[in-house]
């Protein structure tokens, strides 16, 4: 039984409408990530799930209770917002024990929850400070525990580390990844950050103008990408698309090799003129233009930093790249993937 | 050999960018408003200070120094005792009265709803009207006669004519009515003022209150209000200053009647140095308000600076 399902989800703000029909269905202890770009709708289905907005129509049953018209308190959901969301006034003990008063706990047994949240956390030693006197990290932390203390059947996390700065994002990625899988909550993660969402999910719900493009595995999505959209969206740099036979053909900068490198017997050639390398250090891009195809689209190859080939390869120089077949994607005029044409 | 002429350092005059400095500049444009401060406020604190310690009146004009004869003799008055009273009923009533409305006020105006607009636009007004006029307005809304209030109770059966009670001749209800004048006056600005810290919470720790399950009451009383509390304190030092010291409504409504049961120190110091023309009693009078407005303000301050978010 699903923890989370959502079945034609539809939300209008007036006339504009936000969320398109969406159907989702998150099993238990899975971490499930929705990415898509800035304004397509994931936020506002993430607050839809958990109360805050009331969808236009469409169901949404969180532990195979159908939640329309409870409230956010009912629905069993906890909720990890972008800036935390914590209390100023309060002490971080009184920040993890509010859920819990709101309920009517008694007061023994908040003290205990608050320790074991506090400690699961390893902010033990905070329990006292207020929130202006912590770190953006601690703070992180103090909202995981107050959002965990009620023990939810789904966590629902918005873009949690878009305030943390870069090198504190990649660690508290682990963190919360690891986490997650210890206490093994139902997690739902917004971003826009293909990254995060490549290294965190479970599987990932490709979201775009209020519609669900692909549901998958991380492999999946980026393997296998039902549409130009998500095919485009993941991966850095993004896949290469050129108009082919009333369609579109694709491949991945990091399979568009010096023929040399590709050889493996069954690869398609293209004729590569190189404008622009850099060298990355752990990769190398090379911007350029095949022969044949609009002069004005960039096609880009991202090479390994320490080969022949690579190295030979020289800005202002015609060269012979190739892909291998199976790497190659084929989408038809509207963007959808299609079977080799 | 030929001397070459050394190019000679032209002197820039001192004053020619002088308006340039920042010091200069600051100076310039706060130069009024110390002034002002000086001219107006300081120099009558000042003199209010000497009149005190005098023997003046208008009727023997004699700079006389009497010590602290004068202060004793206030205190000595049962009227005074009851004007200090009265301004501290006056004070702090009409300021709680206010700071109530003004909440409810801003919590129905956060909400849309058709003529929004005009309503916050209008809302201002009592704030705005000059005091005489509203006074006035409201001097016939408690006319022992004329009175809309007693009419609409009568009407609608609540009294009789014969219970309909004397509003501004009660010294209770003069005192009530004086109350309800100036948080009238007054709640706009507590208006403002919470809508301003209102709005100044982020709406992540509203959703998250929400979400923790507080529902309206809790949301409110628990979350909001104190995180907005050092805006409303700063408010209320406004407002407390102001009704402290505040002559208008009682001079204009009740002259300090029936028998003294609004007088308040400001129209005591008033009718006292001015009216009457004992110009040292009434400046010892209204030296009072210092020490208090002083403790409070003070206070507050700390207060305030203790429980920063």
């Amino acid at each position: 039984m699903a923890a989370v399902l959502t079945r034609n989800i539809i939300k209008k703000f007036g006339e504009v409408p936000a969320i398109s029909g969406i159907t989702l269905s998150v099993p238990d202890g899975e971490f499930m990530v929705l990415l898509g770009p800035s304004g397509c709708g994931k936020t506002t289905f993430l607050r839809i799930i958990c109360g805050l907005e009331r969808q236009t129509s469409g169901d949404l049953m969180i532990d195979g209770n159908l939640v329309n018209d409870i409230p956010p308190r009912a629905r069993g959901v906890a909720m990890m917002f972008q800036s935390y969301g914590l209390y100023p006034h309060y002490t971080v003990r009184k920040n993890i024990a509010f859920p819990l008063r709101t309920q009517r706990v008694p007061g023994p047994q908040i003290e205990m929850k608050v320790e074991w949240a506090s400690h699961l956390l390893g902010i033990g030693h905070l329990l006292d400070r207020r929130p202006r006197q912590l770190s953006g990290g601690e703070r992180q932390r103090v909202a995981l525990a107050r959002a965990l203390v009620r023990e939810p059947t789904a966590l629902l996390l918005d873009e949690p580390l878009s305030n943390l700065d870069a090198k504190l994002r990649a660690s508290a990625r682990q963190e919360i990844k690891q986490f997650q899988q210890r206490v093994g909550v139902t997690t739902i993660y917004v971003t826009h950050d293909q990254i995060e969402a490549m290294g965190m999910g479970d599987r990932i719900a490709v979201i775009d103008h209020g519609r669900v493009r692909q549901v998958g595995t991380p492999a999946t999505i980026y393997d296998d990408p039902a549409d130009q959209f998500v095919a485009t969206f993941l991966g850095s740099p993004p896949m290469n698309l050129i108009a082919r036979n009333g369609g579109y053909l694709g491949f991945r900068p990091e399979n568009f090799l010096p023929k040399e490198m590709a050889d493996d017997g069954n690869t398609t050639e293209f004729s590569f003129h190189v404008d622009r390398s850099e060298y990355l250090g752990s990769e190398r891009i090379v911007y350029g233009r095949i022969k044949g195809i609009d002069g004005n689209q960039v096609i880009t190859a991202k090479l390994p930093p320490a080969h022949v080939a690579a190295e030979s390869i020289r800005p202002g120089e015609w060269c012979s790249f190739a892909v291998r077949n199976g790497a190659l994607r084929y989408f038809d005029k509207d963007g959808q993937r299609t079977g080799r044409h | 050999m030929v001397a070459i002429a050394e190019p000679v350092a032209k002197p820039v005059s001192r004053f020619r960018f002088v308006l340039d400095r920042r010091d200069v500049l600051g100076a310039i444009f706060v130069a009024p408003a110390i002034l002002y401060v000086l001219l107006l406020v300081g120099a009558p604190f000042l003199l209010a200070m000497y009149y005190a310690v005098s023997a003046y009146t208008i009727y023997d004009p004699s700079w006389r120094f009497v010590g602290m004869a004068n202060f004793e003799q206030i205190v000595r008055n049962p009227v005074f005792l009851q004007t200090l009273g009265n301004t501290f009923l006056f004070t702090f009533g009409s300021q709680l009265l206010g700071l109530i409305l003004g909440k409810f006020g801003a919590f129905l105006l956060m909400r849309p709803f058709p003529g929004r607009r005009l309503v916050r636009a209008l809302i201002i007004l009592p704030w705005a009207v000059p005091v005489a006029l509203a006074t006035v307005a409201w001097e016939w809304m408690f006319d022992s006669l004329y009175s809309v209030i007693n009419w609409t109770m009568i009407a609608v059966g609540i009294i009789t004519r014969s219970q309909a009670p004397n509003w501004l001749g009660n010294p209770h209800l003069a005192m009530l009515c004086v109350i309800v004048v100036n948080a009238w006056r007054f709640f706009p600005f507590a208006i403002v003022v919470f809508l301003a810290g209102i709005t100044s919470v982020p709406q992540d720790v509203i959703d998250a209150a929400t979400v923790d399950g507080a529902g309206f009451w809790r949301r409110n009383y628990q979350i909001i209000l104190p995180m907005i509390f050092p805006i409303v304190a700063v408010g209320l030092i406004f407002g407390i200053v102001f009704t402290f010291t505040d002559l208008s409504i009682v001079f204009l409504l009740t002259n300090g009647g029936p028998v003294n049961a609004t007088s308040v120190l400001g129209f005591e110091g008033f009718q006292v140095g001015i009216l009457s023309g004992d110009v040292s009693h009434g400046a010892a009078i209204s030296l009072f308000m210092l020490p208090v407005l002083l403790f409070v303000v003070i206070g507050r301050l700390r207060f305030i600076r203790g429980r920063e978010i």
